[in-house]
């Protein structure tokens, strides 16, 4: 295995900056990742008491906040782990082995006949104290060494292998969440969100607003209008009342159909990646299209915030994926510098990407800067998590197979036609906050450049195939000018470029009467996705036999940013009034995982809401903003539509771990599609997979 | 005193202010200080503020305060000295749930089931809780809980 230093570790080179010793003499360790429901707060604790040796219960993990831990950049990308975790494993590896040498001295022998267990220092099996009587001898300036030598994978998970996650317990019980907060004079802080971030106000009473049950003061800024309130009940009612009795000059230039505009471009694509020349062969090309609408984030909370600001100084609590990267934008917004202010990374609802979170912040900080020396609360309405974050964005992928006379596949181009897939705060020189739009000191976005290559793209992610192809060459064209705002949502473009990939396949394996899996197997690219391809055939043979006539099965495989976690999902459907995912069986390799049970949450987590993007999920827009009000007008996947999930892990506790959080949704999405195609007998080429969409499908086809 | 509205919340009497139009969910959350039951849409539409009301699940942002006069209630904050209780250690073992927010509402609707001891299968409990959303995907998961709490529960006799 090697041993690659990781980014944050450059950037971060002292033990001081990953932990710290308390005067009770506790061990402290800094995370600058943040736990967004995917367990990693467990599953790094887990690493640390591997590594070090000590009982989990015993040590505590501060996980990002801008005054005190590493800037590891965004929680995102199925990254915490690779990089975060693998950090902390090298700096415990240091302290380790201070430890150790220290205990060497005071005992008067080698640190080579000393072990450090359960938090004991063991000499040949016997104890001799606990690590706490040396941890203030510990040299926190002391450099990391890049080649920081971490536990062997022969040595690991002796211990601590099965612990519950740390936070669940009161995440059901109690009130850890930044919606929770509650501090001694408080506010409550309501943003009025008009229809468009460039809408702009032209009447509002304020008086009146200011009269309306527990208001305590309206703020206006440009065309940002807030209130604060004396409850949340209250600011929710009167910014509902306010956006009702409000007049807004809307934007111009109307989009009603967001995939028929992508579908109408015809500028230059970009090549972004060429391992050949496609056309290098004569021959017959197949080709597919797919195509996806924008689609929420849609998390259950929505968007909340705690700031007070307080001698020119900022503190905000925030649920966002990046606290330094949001704490750079607010600066940016209030013109002063980081160093005035301070974010700390607190519980929020699962984000699955960029959602509100950061927004919600700078709404809460504009409020508050009304309040000096006062915490304002805010929490979205759901009106507001409909209307105002940012979307998942559409995307409309062609792919083209070159076949041999065998059948083969020898070439793939793929052309992606998206809108960018990332909008974070920060990114491109600017704050990237709704209400910086909105305020009359104006801080407009700069146009997204996508996510770059070397972060595993962003509208191409995994438009290359996980297969021997020959020549892949992928193009992508970048559409701006929707008047939408998207943002990165779970796996990016990934999960439609390989739906429409698998889908392609699929179309022509069915064309040469061949097994698709079987097909795919003979296009592997190595023994490691063989394995676990093969591994899905043999776990999947008996739900392939006895369907019924309205029933069909799909597999969907990839390897996530070509480099990452392996995937490959099966499912079996009915096609009756709508789309019924009767099984699902998938077979994945994460490399080490360090959570089993925690990888396998992660994965059945993105099968099911892929399944619930594919089926269902389709945002409705008036060619302005959404006209999604409720939960109603955008229906996701229900208890009663879950299929039965079997979920297989093959373990390699020998290779580095790759991220598990996003591998699932494309190759899940790819098996449902392809699965109501081989139902069918017509593939649905236009997402979701409704009843209405598979009426028009059929008729069309009938025609 | 006399005169007075009141209700039962998790075992203790409390006093509710009868000219209030105010939703369960608020008086719980501000004036209780009982924050389990979480705000998701204030629309009756997610679940994530499902309390028992008189044994009935039921969304206390659709539910006026002043209505919950004379009955009973019971919020996920039951179960913080009772981790015993079957529901809450079989969501644990099978880490029954991710980012948690929907999670109490869950567990609202689940106790309901189980308090009225009837045999339900997979299918009736998930029926059962079509009204309440959750987005980490984390249904299977939930619904394996809950029948090992039925099975608990039965095992038990109680």
């Amino acid at each position: 295995m090697k041993n690659q230093v990781p980014k944050p570790l450059l950037d971060y080179p002292k033990l001081g900056d990953w932990l710290k010793v308390t005067p009770e003499k506790k061990l402290v360790f800094f995370s600058g990742r943040v736990e967004l429901g995917q367990g990693n707060v467990t599953a790094l604790l887990m690493m640390i008491s591997d590594e070090l040796g000590i009982e989990p219960e015993k040590i505590s993990l501060q996980t990002a906040r801008t005054d005190m831990t590493p800037n590891e950049g965004f929680t995102a990308g199925s990254m915490s782990i690779v990089h975060g975790g693998q950090s902390l494993r090298s700096a415990v590896a240091t302290l380790r082995q201070q430890i150790l040498s220290i205990s060497a001295s005071r005992l008067g022998v080698d640190a080579l006949e000393l072990d450090l267990s359960n938090g004991q220092i063991i000499q040949k099996g016997s104890f001799c104290f606990y690590i706490d009587e040396v941890l203030d001898q510990i040299d926190l300036s002391s450099e990391i060494p890049s080649g920081a030598k971490i536990k062997e994978p022969s040595q690991r998970w002796v211990q601590f292998r099965e612990i519950d996650r740390v936070d669940l317990l009161e995440k059901m019980t109690g009130a850890p969440f930044v919606h929770d907060m509650i501090e001694e004079g408080m506010l409550f802080g309501a943003p009025v969100h008009p229809a468009n971030m460039y809408s702009k106000l032209l009447t509002l009473d304020v008086i009146a607003l200011s009269k309306r049950p527990g208001v305590i003061k309206v703020v206006q800024d440009g065309s940002f209008v807030g209130v604060l309130a004396t409850s949340q009940r209250f600011a929710l009612e009167a910014a509902e009342w306010a956006r009702e009795k409000s007049e807004w000059k809307e934007i111009d230039g109307k989009i009603e159909n967001p995939i028929s505009h992508l579908m109408a471009q015809s500028h230059d694509f970009e090549i972004v990646s060429e391992t050949g020349d496609v056309n290098k062969n004569s021959g017959e090309w197949c080709e597919l299209t797919v195509s996806r609408p924008y689609i929420f984030h849609g998390s259950i909370g929505p968007a909340a915030a705690v700031a007070k600001w307080e001698n020119e100084k900022l503190t905000v609590w925030t649920h966002s994926q990046g606290v330094f990267q949001l704490r750079d934008a607010l600066a940016g917004v209030f013109e002063t510098a980081e160093d005035n202010i301070t974010v700390i990374h607190k519980a929020g609802s699962g984000c699955y990407g960029h959602n509100g979170a950061d927004d919600a912040a700078l709404d809460a900080a504009i409020l508050a800067s009304e309040v000096e020396g006062i915490p304002v609360k805010v929490v979205w309405s759901r009106y507001d998590e409909f209307h105002a974050a940012p979307m998942g964005a559409a995307m409309s992928t062609k792919s083209r197979a070159h076949l041999d006379q065998d059948g083969y596949i020898t070439a793939f181009d793929v052309e992606v036609t998206s809108v960018p897939h990332s909008s974070r705060p920060g990114t491109g020189g600017t704050p990237n906050l709704r209400s910086a739009v909105l305020i009359k000191n104006s801080k407009l976005p700069a146009k997204s450049p996508d996510v770059p290559a070397v972060r595993g793209g962003g509208a191409e992610r995994n438009a290359v195939p996980s297969y021997n192809f020959g020549p892949v060459r992928v193009k992508k064209r970048l559409v701006h000018d929707l008047p939408f705002r998207a943002s990165a949502l779970r796996s990016l473009g990934a999960y439609n470029n390989v739906i429409v990939n698998e889908g392609l396949i699929d179309e022509i394996a069915h064309r040469n009467g061949e097994d698709p899996l079987a097909f795919r197997i003979k296009h592997c690219v190595d023994d490691r996705s063989k394995e676990l391809l093969l591994r899905l055939d043999s776990e999947t043979k008996k739900y392939k036999e006895n369907l019924k006539e309205s029933q069909g099965w799909g597999v969907g495989y990839a390897r996530y940013k070509g480099v990452s976690g392996l995937c490959a999902v099966f499912v079996n459907v009915t096609v009756d009034e709508g789309v019924v995912v009767d099984n699902v069986v998938s077979v994945s390799d994460v490399g080490e995982a360090i959570s089993p049970d925690g990888v396998k949450n992660q994965i059945e987590g993105g099968i099911v809401q892929s399944i619930s993007w594919t089926l269902k999920e389709a945002v409705k827009t008036d060619g302005v903003s959404t006209t999604v009000d409720s939960w109603f007008d955008y229906p996701i996947i229900k208890f009663s539509e879950i299929p039965s999930l079997n979920t297989i892990l093959i373990e390699r506790p020998f290779e580095k771990p790759l991220g598990a959080a996003e591998i699932s949704q494309g190759p899940a999405g790819a098996a449902v599609a392809n699965a109501v195609r081989h139902a069918l007998g017509v593939r649905i080429t236009e997402l979701p997979i409704t009843r209405e969409a598979i009426i028009t499908s059929l008729l069309s086809n009938e025609i | 005193m006399q005169g007075e509205l009141r209700c039962t919340i998790n075992g203790v009497v409390h006093a509710i202010d009868s000219f209030s139009s105010e939703p369960l969910l608020f008086f719980l959350r501000d004036k209780i200080g009982l924050r389990s039951t979480r705000y998701g849409c204030g629309q009756g539409t997610c679940g994530s503020c499902t309390v028992i009301i008189d044994g009935e699940a039921k969304m206390s942002c659709e539910t006026i305060t002043k209505d919950v006069s004379g009955k009973t209630i019971e919020t996920a904050e039951v179960f913080e000295n009772d981790c015993e209780h079957p529901l809450v250690k079989s969501f644990i073992e099978f880490q029954a749930g991710q980012c948690g927010y929907c999670l109490p509402g869950i567990l609202m609707a689940s106790k309901s089931l189980l308090d009225k001891k009837q045999n339900l299968s997979r299918l009736e409990i998930a029926e059962a809780l079509d009204a309440n959303l959750c987005r980490c995907g984390a249904h299977s998961r939930i619904l394996d809980a809950i029948e090992k709490a039925y099975q608990i529960s039965n095992e038990k006799g109680t």
